[in-house]
């Protein structure tokens, strides 16, 4: 975290003077007063006078890890979004049967300038669609004739770019739905291939257009009966939204990204929907008998990877949801690079009862921010 | 131009006079301050911020900082990362931090000993400002214990070498006028060499200090205030020699030690790491020669033996002090402060002692390039400068 260096005591010839003082009297301030890291003990420790002499000995009362948290929490009413309700706010937009019988399914997507609090109190200029960070998870069902009506209220041009199959006219690049504040551009293409997709800004420079806050979600639910093995047909009704299959899954969205807070190129702020220790603030409640799926999503800039760990339990991971067959089975960690996404499957049905951390396995993504924790409980609990 | 041209006027009309300017004044500050006519300029760009730290404290409760807002708004610290990690703090005074504010932040943070720590603090507008703690030990607290190690060091750093080199007094009594010469010329260089040392130390120490201090400013202006105010002292009634011109170097080599001792106590606080007796040894030598040096002025007279004493006290005694304070209230604008009014103490020990050793002689100007008094001189900052080698790390 690079930043603007506050200037700090140079160690001074006078300061070797001192230390060869200490030294020369048998290193007595220093020790009798250390009290540095081993081991904190948050549940001894209150009496301070009967510390160990050794300092790497000494505890540190009240230091858990407990302490590593941001300070206070964010005001999800002014940003107008909070992070627990949207791990399963779905945007299925409206939709209507054309002539030959296909559902067109139709989105609605505004750029908009708005600042949020990604962590507390600390504010960042986004740029954001429909006002969120990340934008709506748009959710649609193989084979359908998708129309987004994109409008440009932003102070920038904007576009959005869908990782799917479409033509080079619906790409979301430079001439090619990319518009100016003030204008509308109307993307139209087929829901395909099925999977766990993304759209984002495009505009260029794309790597400030990504981290200012502009990309969400995009699934393509498969269509079970375009599937003729009966097990992959079951899998593909699981998936699909509103099926009866379906409906026995908690299903979230989550999208890894993190906010260059100073624009030194580095991230201040890592987390898993913006809120840097949303989910530790206030963890996800899961049902344990029922199966758990996670649309996850990968954006964070000026990182290459980004990772998913699950504590105490492993599962089965579908690189691009593309497959209905997972590409890993058992893990318990996936990396993904940026725009890479995937479904994770997994189950707390055997489980006890308690709070299951999950966190990137990049220690320094987690301690700044990117960390959480699922409350695993039976229904009447 | 003479006085009669003026017309005296009635004082009444004086004071309206003064008050007009100064009511336009009042006048257009609260016009500009209450209808804004510049809020074109406003361009949406963020305030300015700016959080220096002052002081650092590691304990048992974990780590501290002191830290000074000098941005154009009053600035709020939003979150604290040690080592790239958010951890819990507090703020003392807390609320928003006005601009030239200090406040506490106090983060419960398991520090390791002996290593280094990067403490950022985040503001609400998400710019960041790093402090480094470069090898983390514990703060010396004011305890009794404490207080009198400090002493110690204070003691020999400033008083035992005084005592020293005063110690050299019976030795240089019977020395001739050459011998003078070179031992006044002697003095003059080390006098050179610490003053160039002090200065250099003052705009290092001033760089660290928040802006609105202005530091280098703030240094010379000190450095120059102290040396008129103490000419004008020293030359009350008529130029110092003998007993009177000691005291004013032992002044000025009091006051460079106060500043030492408050560099060396803030470096105390600051944790930096020891290297040994060896660097002790190295110091005493080199300040051994401040006792000769307050002890030339006096060899031509038999002063009464308590003013060795008080000399001592003088020169050295303030090494203790700045210890002290330096150790329990560290700020390094302070110290920039008293180590440049010790640069202007000195510049006026310089001046004197240099006009003291050409009174002592006829040819007067002619003396100064005189081999006896350029190799004195020359000799003096030599010495100085190897010696400073042993103690330079």
């Amino acid at each position: 975290m690079p930043a603007d260096t506050a200037p700090s005591v140079d160690p001074s010839r006078r300061a070797l003077l001192v230390g060869g003082l200490v030294a020369a009297g048998g290193a007595a301030i220093a020790a009798g007063s250390a009290r540095s890291q081993s081991a904190p003990d948050p549940m001894a420790g209150h009496d301070m006078s009967a510390m160990k002499p050794d300092p790497y000995a000494a505890p540190m009362p009240g230091m858990a890890h407990g302490d590593m948290t941001t300070v206070g929490l964010v005001d999800h009413a002014r940003n107008g979004f909070d992070p627990t309700p949207m791990l399963t706010d779905w945007d299925t937009g409206t939709t209507e049967f054309l002539p030959d019988g296909r559902t067109l399914r139709t989105f609605e997507v505004d750029a908009i300038d708005k600042e949020i609090e990604i962590a507390p109190g600390i504010f960042f200029p986004a740029w954001t669609f429909n006002g969120r960070v990340p934008g709506p998870a748009l959710r649609a069902k193989e084979g359908e004739r998708l129309k987004i009506i994109f409008r440009n209220y932003g102070s920038h041009p904007h576009s959005m770019h869908f990782h799917g199959i479409h033509s080079a006219r619906m790409d979301g690049v430079p001439g090619a739905g990319l518009i100016g504040p003030g204008e509308e551009f109307i993307y139209e293409f087929d829901a395909k291939p099925f999977g766990c997709h993304l759209y984002h800004c495009h505009a260029l420079p794309l790597k400030r257009h990504m981290h200012k806050g502009m990309y969400g979600l995009f699934v393509i639910d498969p269509d079970p009966a375009r599937q003729t093995d009966p097990a992959l047909a079951a899998a593909a009704a699981s998936r699909a939204l509103g099926s009866p299959e379906n409906a026995n899954w908690q299903e979230m969205a989550m999208v890894m990204n993190a906010f260059d807070t100073n624009f030194d190129g580095a991230n201040e702020i890592y987390a898993a929907n913006t809120i840097g220790q949303a989910y530790m603030n206030v963890p996800i409640r899961i049902e344990k008998s029922r199966p758990v799926r996670i649309y996850l999503l990968n954006v964070t800039e000026f990182d290459p990877i980004n990772s998913f760990h699950l504590h105490a339990n492993f599962f089965d991971y579908y690189d691009t949801g593309t497959t209905l067959t997972p590409t890993q089975r058992t893990v318990d960690l996936i990396m993904q690079c940026q725009a890479q996404r995937g479904i994770l499957e997994f189950s707390f049905a055997e489980h006890e009862d308690g709070m299951y951390m999950f966190h990137a396995h990049q220690s320094e993504f987690t301690e700044l921010g990117w960390v959480g924790m699922f409350d695993v409980r039976g229904p009447e609990a | 131009m003479s006085e009669q041209s003026q017309p005296t006027r009635p004082p009444l009309i004086r004071l309206l006079l003064v008050l007009l300017p100064l009511a336009a004044m009042l006048a257009s500050f609260v016009w500009i301050a209450s209808l804004d006519p510049l809020r074109s300029f406003n361009n949406g760009a963020p305030p300015v911020e700016a959080l220096t730290v002052e002081r650092t404290i590691l304990d048992e409760a974990g780590i501290q900082v002191l830290v000074r807002a000098g941005g154009s708004e009053a600035m709020n610290v939003a979150q604290v990362a040690v080592d790239d990690a958010y951890w819990s703090f507090t703020q003392d005074p807390a609320g928003p931090i006005a601009r030239g504010d200090t406040v506490w932040l106090r983060i419960p943070y398991p520090w390791v000993l002996g290593e280094a720590h990067r403490v950022a603090m985040v503001s609400n507008t998400g710019t960041v400002f790093e402090h480094e703690i470069a090898v983390a030990v514990p703060t010396p607290k004011g305890s009794a214990g404490q207080m009198r190690l400090q002493a110690l060091v204070g003691a020999i750093v400033g008083l035992l070498p005084v005592a020293l080199g005063l110690m050299f007094y019976p030795a240089m009594r019977g020395l001739g006028r050459q011998g003078m010469n070179v031992l006044l010329a002697l003095t003059v260089g080390l006098l050179a060499f610490l003053l160039i040392d002090m200065t250099g130390e003052a705009l290092e120490l001033s760089a660290d200090a928040a802006a609105l201090f202005q530091g280098a400013a703030m240094v010379w202006l000190a450095a120059l205030a102290s040396f008129l105010l103490l000419m004008a002292i020293g030359r009350w009634r008529g130029q110092p020699e003998g007993l009177a011109l000691s005291f004013y170097i032992a002044l000025g080599i009091g006051l460079h030690n106060f500043g030492e001792g408050l560099a060396i106590g803030g470096a105390f606080a600051a944790g930096s790491a020891g290297l040994g007796t060896f660097l002790v040894l190295g110091f005493a030598l080199h300040n051994v020669t401040e006792g000769i040096g307050i002890a030339a002025p006096i060899l031509r007279i038999r002063p009464p033996l308590w003013s060795f004493a008080a000399l001592t006290l003088l020169a050295g005694g303030p090494a203790v002090l700045g210890m002290w304070a330096g150790s329990l209230a560290y700020a390094p604008q302070w110290s920039a402060l008293a180590l440049a009014v010790g640069a202007g103490a000195i510049l006026q020990v310089i001046v004197e002692v240099s006009s003291y050793l050409m009174r002592q002689n006829l040819d007067r100007q002619a003396v100064l390039l005189s081999p006896a008094v350029l190799g004195g001189f020359l000799g003096g900052i030599a010495f100085m400068y190897v010696t400073a080698a042993l103690i330079k790390v």
